[in-house]
């Protein structure tokens, strides 16, 4: 114990406050482990709360300590993680403190999967992402940078760390955000050994950033022995990053998507954002350009202001014509809207169908040539249309044809 | 405490045979107990013993509570219909107080945070018990099992039954309205006050030993329309203030906002669409909570869609509901309690908005009553069982904290929808067995979670129908796993033998207990 520090807090605490709690560790030379738990959920739970803070401050070594537990009906996986990040302020332990992974999270990552809506999720806030996964977006993003204050990074490392653990996101795709860089390469000790599908590199202006994340994600999967791709989606949020998206986006293989991120980009330029959006479309088309450039998705920026439905359907809608193939969500209620724009029309999808049956008529009939009515059909409009049937069937649009 | 005797009724559950030292009946099973006798008979009045002008005004609350004779002992009842911003119970009460009456049992038809005022007086033994909802302080207070008598919980429709059957004889039943004559013919849609309708206070008028009525807005005769009859009344009173506006009714009620609700609202009215619940002409239970709210949204968008309307919908008003009814997606709506100032509005000028009561509504010892044509109820839960029963008034650690409501008598409509969360934090609602029976599993048929959907294996019919769909459907087991899984399995709540409370079914038999929580 090289630490100077004898008392230790982490968590919250509060009225309003619930599914998290409140730590408070101090310790002391004698009289072993001592628990105060003030707990809503003490007459069901209190027993197993005090066997797991037992088993972890003595996984941790520390022999006398007092700890005061304020809980509101925080899963074991909040109380352990916010445990665990006091105890770090008062040991120099380098040991963590893991729970196991639930069956259900260990589906791997797949590079070519739908990304039409990503949930941000704040890092330090256990409540919303208990259903996160439950209103089905494709992906969700335990956010490490903007949502989480700098004093509390270390606490959200922890508490993301248990949540990729023990939280069942139903098979969405697990994103990290991680933080700027230095900082962010060290947070990637804390996810990348718990099956972390994609880590979302903040502000990125060059492809020596995606380097050095790339490494140190290789350094990681060497070192924790992972048999799994761990794949990038680096955020574009300046005016250098837009010019350089392209080197950016063509820098790794692991490279699955840029994304851009309108709310730091519009400062940088000096414009004021709108819904519109006329301001930032040189860079979103840039961007888009450079990421079909390089072969891989472009991710449109989230819509801010979640009571206006139509306007996010509207933005969407542009978003798309644009050739965006997804958008951050700030509110689990914009994925539906989302999902359904970006989803092919009906019009569109039978326009494909018939285009694909007139396709396998005339591979059937040994044609060369496909034609639908009078109107001959290149090879390019067939593989759009075999893209929109299999999106269409994917989506439960339509029947598989 | 003398030792109370104790037997299984047809639920498994052990319940007294006794309660505050009258004989009760344990629960038999739906449908099972047969009701005999004849219905509680008032005594017979005389015309010349009251004013020939009508005028029945007497100065002041205690004047009036005195002439009616209040004494030690009594039951007294009030009616919930100002919520929150009820003024008038716990006025009663320091009235009472004032003059020494002791061992009062209070009848309300529910109560609120607000009545929390009356705490002292549960201490001070002015108040021997309450019959009736015991929200929040209260509750916590006679969980405790600091109440001298043992609190009786009553359905709405129960209550009417109660009073019906001879079961609870009102002595004194004072009666806030926001409009009155000094007859006493009343109504809750004009004034400060308003209230939109008085149901809940008709037993009382029709029942009660004797009745006062006590307005903020008096009106020259006749107050009409008269929801409550001058003919019933003994005495008028005049006051400054009966209750407290905004929290009488909300002037803003809202659709919730929380995803996870949202969700279940969306997935509630989805099951109803796949089902062919919702068809032309059908009907609904509609609450004031935010999802039921929601639902009722969801439901409307299915109903333009398709171009279809409802029959009635049932149960709260509110301005949602309202505006269905405006633009003609409703042709009726039912109205057991009116929530915020459209409701009020929309009942005092739309003869499509009718004013309901517990007698209409709910009560079971009657020539049937409307909840049994309600096509789907949608209603909540604290806990659900594997066995689909569900506990409404208590939480799972024990404490007394809701009434029950209209909740048991919505049972009996055709289907009964529970959108509930499967934990709340850290509590499942999903459970193994319930903390307190209210509802029995029979008579609820789908369990709507964000997490899955559990249909009551008695129905068949809604089983068949789901066959292909892609809503989630699973047991409910697996629910009840699954809740476990993420919260872990809970401990029981840890309760002492006191008996603080019984929960009565319909039909007036002891459908359960509530007891002292060992803290």
């Amino acid at each position: 114990m090289g630490k100077q520090q004898n008392i230790a807090e982490a968590g919250i605490t509060g009225p309003k406050v619930r599914s998290d709690c409140y730590v408070k560790l101090e310790l002391t030379e004698k009289g072993g482990i001592r628990i105060d738990l003030d707990s809503k959920v003490k007459t069901m739970y209190g027993p197993s709360i005090e066997q797991l803070c037992c088993d972890e401050i003595e996984f941790f070594g520390i022999n006398n300590i007092k700890l005061t537990l304020k809980d509101a009906g925080a899963l074991p996986f909040t109380i352990s993680a916010r445990l665990e990040a006091a105890v770090k302020q008062i040991s120099d332990t380098g040991k963590e403190f893991i729970p196991d992974m639930i069956d259900e999270n260990k589906y791997p990552p797949v590079r070519d999967r739908f990304r039409f809506s990503r949930l941000y999720l704040p890092g330090n806030n256990p409540k919303m992402m208990l259903n996160a996964g439950v209103h089905n977006p494709d992906g969700v993003i335990l956010d490490l940078e903007d949502s989480v204050a700098p004093l509390k990074k270390m606490e959200a490392r922890l508490l993301v760390r248990n949540a990729l653990r023990q939280v069942n996101f139903y098979g969405s795709e697990r994103m990290v955000r991680i933080n700027q860089l230095p900082d962010g390469l060290e947070d990637l000790k804390y996810i990348i050994p718990h099956n972390v599908h994609v880590v979302l590199i903040p502000k990125c202006e060059n492809a020596l950033q995606i380097k050095q994340v790339e490494e140190e994600i290789s350094n990681l999967i060497n070192k924790h022995k992972i048999r799994q791709e761990v794949f990038m989606m680096p955020i574009i949020e300046t005016a250098l990053g837009v010019e350089k998206a392209f080197e950016i986006a063509s820098a790794s293989e692991d490279v699955v998507a840029l994304a851009i991120g309108l709310e730091d980009l519009t400062a940088d330029l000096g414009v004021i954002r709108t819904n519109e959006a006329t301001e930032t479309l040189y860079a979103r088309t840039r961007m888009v350009n450079a990421c079909k450039a390089a072969g891989i998705q472009a991710i449109d920026s989230v819509f801010s202001d979640v009571g206006d439905i139509e306007g996010l359907r509207q933005n969407v809608k542009i978003s798309r014509s644009l050739g965006f193939e997804g958008m951050g969500c700030i509110h689990p209620r914009q994925i539906s809207i989302i999902h359904e724009c970006f989803a092919p029309s009906k019009e569109e999808i039978e326009k494909a169908q018939k285009i694909m049956d007139a396709f396998y008529l005339a591979r059937e009939k040994g044609l060369g040539v496909v034609a639908l009515g009078s109107k001959m059909i290149d090879l390019p409009v067939v593989k759009r249309a075999e893209k929109t049937v299999n999106l269409a069937v994917k989506l439960g649009l339509t029947r598989n044809t | 405490m003398p030792e109370t005797k104790l037997i299984k009724n047809a639920a498994g559950r052990s319940v007294p045979l006794e309660i505050n030292g009258k004989p009760v009946v344990p629960y038999k099973g739906v449908g099972k107990h047969n009701a005999a006798g004849a219905k509680h008979g008032p005594e017979i009045y005389s015309c010349k013993d009251f004013p020939s002008d009508g005028n029945k005004r007497v100065g002041t609350l205690m004047e009036a509570l005195k002439k009616a004779g209040l004494r030690d002992g009594m039951t007294v009842s009030t009616h919930h219909h100002f919520r929150n911003g009820d003024l008038l119970a716990n006025q009663l009460f320091d009235v009472a107080k004032e003059m020494g009456v002791k061992d009062l049992c209070w009848f309300p038809s529910a109560s609120f945070p607000c009545h929390e005022h009356l705490i002292p007086y549960l201490e001070d033994g002015t108040i021997h018990h309450i019959e009736g909802s015991m929200n929040g302080a209260l509750g916590r207070f006679a969980s405790q099992g600091k109440m001298k008598g043992v609190g009786v919980l009553r359905s709405h429709g129960g209550r009417y039954q109660a009073v019906q059957d001879g079961e609870v004889k009102i002595d004194i039943a004072v009666i806030g309205a926001a409009c009155a004559d000094p007859f006493g013919n009343a109504n809750g849609l004009y004034g400060d006050s308003a209230t939109g309708l008085l149901g809940f206070a008709l037993a009382d008028s029709q029942y009660a030993d004797k009745v006062i009525v006590v307005t903020d807005n008096m009106v020259p005769f006749p107050c009409v329309p008269w929801q409550i009859q001058g003919n019933y009344v003994d005495y008028t009173v005049e006051v400054d203030k009966l209750g407290d506006p905004e929290k009488i009714i909300s002037g803003t009620t809202r659709i919730t906002k929380s995803p996870d609700r949202l969700l279940l609202a969306e997935m509630t009215a989805k099951f109803c669409d796949e089902t062919g619940i919702i068809h032309d002409g059908f009907s609904f239970q509609s609450g004031a909570g935010g999802t039921s709210l929601a639902v009722g949204e969801y439901f409307k968008k299915i109903m333009q869609e398709k171009g279809i309307k409802a029959r009635f919908a049932r149960g709260g008003s509110n301005k949602y509901l309202v505006s269905m009814l405006e633009e003609g997606l409703i042709d009726y709506i039912l109205d057991g309690q009116t929530f915020d100032l459209e409701g009020v509005r929309s009942m005092a000028e739309n003869p499509g908005h009718v004013w309901t009561s517990p007698f209409t509504s709910y009560n079971y010892h009657g020539k049937g009553n409307f909840a049994g044509m309600v096509d789907v109820a949608i209603l909540g839960a604290t806990e659900v069982d594997i066995n689909f029963n569900a506990n409404v008034v208590t939480h799972s650690d024990g404490y007394l904290l809701h009434g029950i409501g209209g909740w048991q008598n919505c049972l009996f409509s055709k289907t009964v929808i529970l959108p509930i969360p499967l934990f709340r934090d850290r509590i499942p609602v999903v459970i193994d067995e319930v903390t307190t029976l209210c509802g029995p599993g029979e008579l609820i048929d789908v369990i709507v979670t964000e997490r899955g959907i559990a249909v009551n294996p008695l129905r068949t019919d809604l089983l068949e129908k789901l066959k292909g769909s892609n809503l989630p459907v699973k047991s409910i087991n697996e629910l009840k796993d699954e809740a476990e899984k993420i919260c872990g399995k809970p401990e029981k709540a840890h309760f002492d033998d006191q008996i603080i409370a019984v929960v009565k079914w319909v039909d007036g038999t002891v459908l359960d207990v509530v007891r002292k929580v060992k803290e």
